[in-house]
């Protein structure tokens, strides 16, 4: 069993520079900028190295049923991908060992690249045959630790498919191989006049088959709905290689059980998805944003719901950030301005997406007009040109960057009730209130009830104080209110632990009765999902 | 005091602009257009004057089709007290040209009688950068263009303009009545806040009949084509000195 590196220095933090927002983004339909490949783009970094922040450390040990590659592996390999398709030089290695965050560090001595499905297929059964754990991985730009080796799982990378099959121009129905980067998907469809069903900070890294396998949600969930929905049929590779073609370029077709759906969300623990068929909405020529300040969460809610209420049909996202949230993004990111004289404790983002710009702006005149004559905001402003559309994103986007800056953060991703969502920050900012150099947000998708919370220790000394009075408070706090504690990011190793708890005892011993019919070796993805 | 403030409604400055199959322009199609970045400076400046009790009144004008009310309603938003369109439907971008603008520009400061005329630089859709010189010709009027600072003396007969130039800043001084067209560093726009929004719905906003002004508009410059810039192709390593030069000489063209 290889050692487990303890209290360490963070290193080549600086050099892996993954963009989680690219700072010239635009959450525009109808404008991207442009990103040619899946090397992450230089821009907003990804959190800086901090002098002692640590790696997480796994509570349990390597499952030694899995083999150790040997030099005959390598070879293997090589001659399946070919010399290019093998990494094996440390330097090469490490950015597909750590995650995003910085904080899950795995120690696998080979990434795969293989550049076709074949390749891929004859990797995974001999992988399956040798006992040799995999991680399928996409952009890398995960939340909980999914996507990189735990311990010293082979890296089974997706980037060498990137291919964009076909596309549809009247229905808008997409067929593209895993590997391809959302952002360069959304270049494709707009030039054709559609837009893609997901948004995320990520985009400029992150991989279609890896949003699939993730359900990843984000900023537009609340217009297009979850993948499950869009997705049309997907390409999957089993553990044990063989290739189950169930794409379809079919908007309906319900000749069979959707087993492509499994595979949505599980994180690639039930198989690697190798091309994705998908619906992808029609563009919109008009935008209209608004960002309002409230007094109190309860206004928010209810600007939130009239909003949603009068543009039911244009909606297309609704988001909110509280004050700490908001002088974080001024503080530590250049270039952005509090578009307001004075301070509020809560400010709400609401954008449409239509097809008439007259009309939309008329709409929102009128509820803008009601929301202030019966208070329900304090204040707000409209987005008058592209621009400012990006201005106003970026302030809610950059969120999480932010703090990445400032020091180590602890996130929460919880779905709760609507009303009196925000309570939990409140009590967990009470309960926090003694703990020096710490600052805590609350933000997130109002419009999907998704709760972000980001604790952010500047000072390090504070880590183990902070942790001590977080959990198990937080998840108990979910627990009594029956939300969450995963709305989007999913469980990866961060919270596989909590499987059981999330879900009945019948569910989670379904799920593994799937696991062990799909993968009976257990080699994709081990110790995340479910422990 | 009153100051006249001339915007213009073009493509959005984040668009990625297309050019029409037959060249004979850009596609405006279900684009994205908005008031033109140097104008909403010239708007700002005109509002921040109104704030330091330098003016009495901002009249925003623009020139072109019903939409252009858009890019009126947003100056009334930020601050203008009134708004009039000169509505034509030539081209903004193409047809309807600097000289003509100015022209249009030199009857609105016949009936509002203003001290100050306020432009952007140019427009970012033909880039001309005329018509705030050609205005100050036909009026007779001292012009400081690229403005990164207006400084207006106690007595309110003349004005202090920084300009950027090539070499630097120059500040020049002007007596009023002037034409000033305003630069990137004068000033960061506002948004415009709902409760202004709102406001800016009672603010008057006349519609004029372009043609009825007897003002000659049909263009003297023709477009013979518009083309998209060669599209930027990949570098490449070359492997000595003489195969960059007979890159340099037979594939670059740039040396002989």
């Amino acid at each position: 069993m290889l050692p487990r590196q303890a209290a360490a220095r963070v290193p080549l933090l600086r050099a892996l520079e993954r963009s989680f927002f690219p700072p010239d983004s635009s959450h525009l339909p109808f404008h991207r900028t442009l990103c040619f490949s899946s090397r992450p783009r230089r821009a907003a970094a990804a959190p800086k190295e901090h002098s002692s922040n640590r790696y997480y450390v796994p509570q349990f040990q390597r499952d030694a049923r899995f083999k150790q590659l040997d030099g005959e592996d390598v070879d293997f390999f090589r001659g399946v991908v070919g010399e290019g398709g093998v990494l094996t030089d440390e330097k090469e290695v490490a950015p597909y060992n750590l995650d995003w965050m910085g904080i899950y560090k795995g120690e696998c001595p080979l990434v795969l690249k293989p550049r076709t499905v074949g390749e891929t297929q004859r990797v995974l059964k001999y992988c399956n045959d040798q006992r040799i754990a995999v991680v399928p991985q996409g952009g890398n730009t995960g939340l909980v630790g999914g996507s990189v080796p735990t311990f010293d799982e082979v890296v089974l990378s997706l980037a060498n498919l990137n291919k964009i099959i076909s596309f549809d121009e009247s229905t808008g129905v997409l067929h593209c191989q895993a590997g391809c980067v959302l952002e360069s998907l959304y270049q494709h469809v707009e030039e054709r006049g559609f837009t893609m069903p997901i948004d995320l900070g990520a985009k400029g890294s992150c991989h279609i088959g890896g949003n699939v396998s993730t359900n990843a949600g984000g900023l537009r969930y609340l217009r297009y709905g979850p993948l499950s929905g869009s997705v049309l049929g997907l390409e999957v590779v089993k553990a044990d290689g063989t290739r189950v073609d169930m794409t379809s370029l079919l908007r309906k077709d319900n000749t069979g059980y959707k087993a492509h759906q499994l595979f949505i969300g599980a994180e690639g623990t039930l198989g690697v998805v190798t091309a994705v068929t998908m619906i992808c909405p029609f563009k919109s020529s008009s935008v209209q944003l608004c960002l309002f300040q409230c007094d109190s969460f309860d206004k928010v809610v209810q600007a939130a719901t009239e909003c949603r209420r009068r543009m039911s049909d244009i909606i297309s996202a609704v988001e909110f950030f509280d004050r700490s949230a908001l002088e974080m993004v001024t503080t530590h990111i250049p270039g952005s301005r509090d578009p307001f004289q004075s301070a509020s404790p809560f400010y709400l983002l609401v954008e449409t997406s239509g097809q008439d710009e007259a009309c939309d702006y008329a709409r929102v005149e009128k509820l803008v007009g009601k929301l202030i004559e019966d208070e329900t905001v304090t204040d707000g402003v409209y987005a008058e040109n592209a621009t400012q559309i990006q201005e106003f994103w970026k302030l809610r986007e950059s969120i999480g960057p932010a703090m990445g800056h400032a020091g180590k953060v602890y996130k929460y991703d919880i779905t709760l009730p609507l009303t009196g969502m925000y309570h939990i920050v409140e009590l967990l900012k009470e309960r926090l209130k003694g703990i020096p150099g710490h600052t805590c947000v609350g933000y997130g998708h109002l419009g999907d009830s998704n709760l972000h919370i980001n604790v952010l220790a500047e000072d390090l000394s504070a880590c183990q104080q902070l942790e001590a009075a977080l959990e198990p408070f937080i998840w108990d706090y979910i627990k009594s209110v029956k939300g969450s504690v995963s709305a989007e990011h999913g469980l990866g190793v961060m919270k596989a632990d909590k499987i059981t708890a999330a879900n009945e005892m019948a569910h989670v011993e379904l799920m593994r009765e799937l696991k062990r019919l799909l993968d009976p070796n257990g080699i994709l993805n081990p110790y995340k999902v479910m422990r | 005091m009153r100051a006249l403030v001339a915007v213009k409604r073009v493509i959005d400055y984040a668009v990625k602009v297309r050019v029409k199959p037959d060249k004979s322009g850009v596609e405006l199609n279900n684009i994205k257009m908005s008031m033109n970045p140097f104008c909403e400076i010239a708007v700002e400046e005109g509002v921040r004057l109104k704030e330091a009790g330098t003016l009495s009144e901002l009249v925003a004008v623009s020139c072109g089709p019903d939409k252009s009310q858009e890019s009126l309603r947003q100056a009334l938003a930020m601050g203008a007290d009134r708004a009039i369109l000169l509505k034509t439907d030539y081209r903004t971008d193409m047809e309807l040209q600097p000289l003509a603008v100015a022209k249009l520009l030199k009857k609105m400061v016949e009936k509002e009688d203003p001290m100050v005329v306020l432009l952007g630089k140019q427009a970012i859709d033909d880039d001309s950068n005329q018509t705030g010189q050609l205005l100050a010709g036909m009026l007779g009027w001292p012009q400081a263009t690229f403005a990164s600072k207006l400084a207006f003396n106690s007595g309110l007969t003349g004005v202090d303009v920084t300009r950027e130039v090539d070499a630097g800043l120059q500040t020049i001084s002007l007596k009023l009545p002037c034409v000033v067209t305003c630069d990137l560093r004068l000033n960061q726009p506002r948004y415009a806040t709902l409760p202004n929004l709102m406001k800016a719905k009672k603010k008057p906003l006349e519609v004029v009949d372009a043609a009825s002004l007897g003002v000659d508009m049909s263009p003297r410059l023709e477009y013979l084509s518009v083309e998209e810039p060669p599209k930027r192709e990949g570098g490449r390593k070359v492997d000595s000195v003489d195969e960059l030069l007979d890159k340099l000489r037979n594939e670059a063209k740039v040396l002989a």
